[in-house]
């Protein structure tokens, strides 16, 4: 795999240093949400380097969704926090809705974060003491966003993943599967145009995972692009493309089903 | 499974004529299943020899229909109660294949490895956009025809990366005395107890 793409910061902190504006190098993925472009990510250096990805390019479209497969260790979480913006590549480019993330100050790249990507891990990380609702208003008042207006979107995250009536509970008082389902209101509130999902149906029974999924399915078909990382075979199958890691790399993906048209249509939720 | 069992199950709903039960078979199989007519009445005419159906006088419109006899009954019943053997079913040629890749000089096992579990995760994705896409939800036995498809595409990929997880820890055995007899000879002692 050769690195084609330029380096960049190592850290997010060093962005505001560096500031350059996106190239506007044509690429394959071009019309892309997502664009990873021959991405390398080392852990240390010398002898003790963990070279986590060496060379990898993802390009997910509007209405897709990609899942990724791939043993431990293979590199498919570092892939993920990659393409959110939450660590930076050692060589190569992320690129979300075109615009570069190494491009972005700290301030800029944690704006688009809140407004474009949504995230879903397997933790939930959800707020003990705010309601469901407030847990899932808050990305947008923390981008500013009227009090009203973000409980506004926010019940209509809730009511998308059917829990419109739970959303003054407590995450105490909700079960886990209804747990998990505000986390992914959260993921999805507002117009985020990227969905990363990290394990998002771990802890639970198959008839709950399978809501999940069924979720993130209708998400995407409605425009969003979707990147799933997962283990199970059944989950990646949700996917339009299975993508798998080995040691860093790419070694297979299927080929994309024809058509991008809703799994879902017919079926309730 | 045999068509023969399938047949007698459909005709145990009522009599049938060959059309009908072949759309009636393809129905209940999701038409994961499909028949051409040559194999029904083929079928047909071997359960009537048998005395498991019976023909019946044919239709104005020139339509023979069959029906069950109590010698049928008798052996759909049993059908129903005895487990399918794992001996009935046809050898697994992909565990076939890749024992055979282990030994065949050149052949690069993970890359066999790899290529069917492209094809077999691609199989999973139809299978679950069938699912999800079908217009008929509340089909049960449509449902679990497609459910045990999903699991035994799903079965065939953890055991796909099962061999790969043997493949990259497996060490040949070096020649001369095996160094871990004597652990195993512990183990098989355990094992006995």
């Amino acid at each position: 795999m050769s690195t084609t793409g330029g380096r960049v910061p190592a850290s997010p902190d060093q962005d505001a240093a560096s500031g350059t504006p996106g190239s506007a190098t044509p690429g394959p993925g071009d019309g892309a949400v997502l664009d990873l472009r021959d991405v390398h990510r080392t852990h240390g250096s010398g002898p003790a380097a963990v070279h986590a990805l060496r060379g990898v390019s993802l390009h997910v479209r509007p209405g897709e969704l990609v899942a990724v497969m791939g043993p431990s260790g293979s590199g498919k979480s570092t892939l993920l926090t990659l393409a959110g913006g939450l660590d930076s590549p050692t060589a190569g480019e992320v690129r979300v809705e075109g615009q570069p993330l190494h491009a972005l100050d700290r301030r800029g790249l944690a704006r688009l974060r809140r407004r474009r990507i949504g995230y879903i891990f397997q933790n939930l990380n959800l707020i003990g003491s705010l309601t469901a609702v407030e847990n899932v208003a808050l990305p947008l008042e923390l981008d500013g966003s009227g009090v009203r207006q973000a409980r506004r979107l926010a019940l209509d995250a809730l009511t998308e993943v059917g829990l419109t009536e739970l959303g003054d509970r407590f995450p105490d008082q909700l079960s886990g599967g209804q747990q998990q389902r505000v986390a992914i209101a959260r993921a999805l509130v507002g117009q985020r145009r990227l969905v990363l999902a990290d394990e998002p149906t771990g802890a639970l029974d198959s008839q709950t995972g399978e809501a999940v999924l069924r979720l993130l399915r209708r998400r995407v078909d409605a425009g969003a692009a979707g990147v799933l990382v997962t283990h199970e075979a059944r989950h990646a199958a949700w996917a339009d493309r299975v993508l798998f890691l080995r040691d860093g790399v790419t070694v297979d993906s299927t080929a994309p089903l024809a058509g991008v048209e809703a799994l879902l249509s017919g079926s309730g939720r | 499974m045999s068509i023969r069992h399938g047949l007698l199950a459909l005709l145990e709903r009522g009599q049938m004529y060959g059309y009908q039960l072949r759309a009636a078979f393809e129905e209940s199989t999701g038409s994961t299943w499909p028949l051409n007519i040559g194999q029904v009445y083929t079928t047909l005419s071997r359960l009537e020899r048998d005395g498991l159906v019976r023909s019946l006088p044919e239709s104005e419109a020139g339509q023979r229909p069959y029906e069950i006899t109590d010698a049928g009954r008798t052996d759909l019943a049993l059908w129903f109660a005895t487990p399918i053997s794992r001996n009935d079913r046809p050898r697994d040629e992909l565990a076939i294949k890749l024992a055979l890749a282990l030994t065949t000089p050149g052949v690069d096992v993970r890359s066999v490895v790899q290529t069917q579990r492209t094809a077999t995760m691609r199989t999973l994705q139809e299978l679950t956009r069938l699912k999800y896409s079908s217009g008929s939800p509340d089909d049960l036995s449509w449902r679990l025809v497609l459910d045990a498809m999903v699991f035994q595409a799903e079965a065939e990929v953890r055991w796909l990366d099962h061999c790969e997880t043997s493949l990259v820890r497996h060490r040949p055995p070096a020649p001369g005395p095996a160094p871990h007899s004597e652990a195993v000879g512990h183990s098989g002692e355990e094992a006995r107890r």
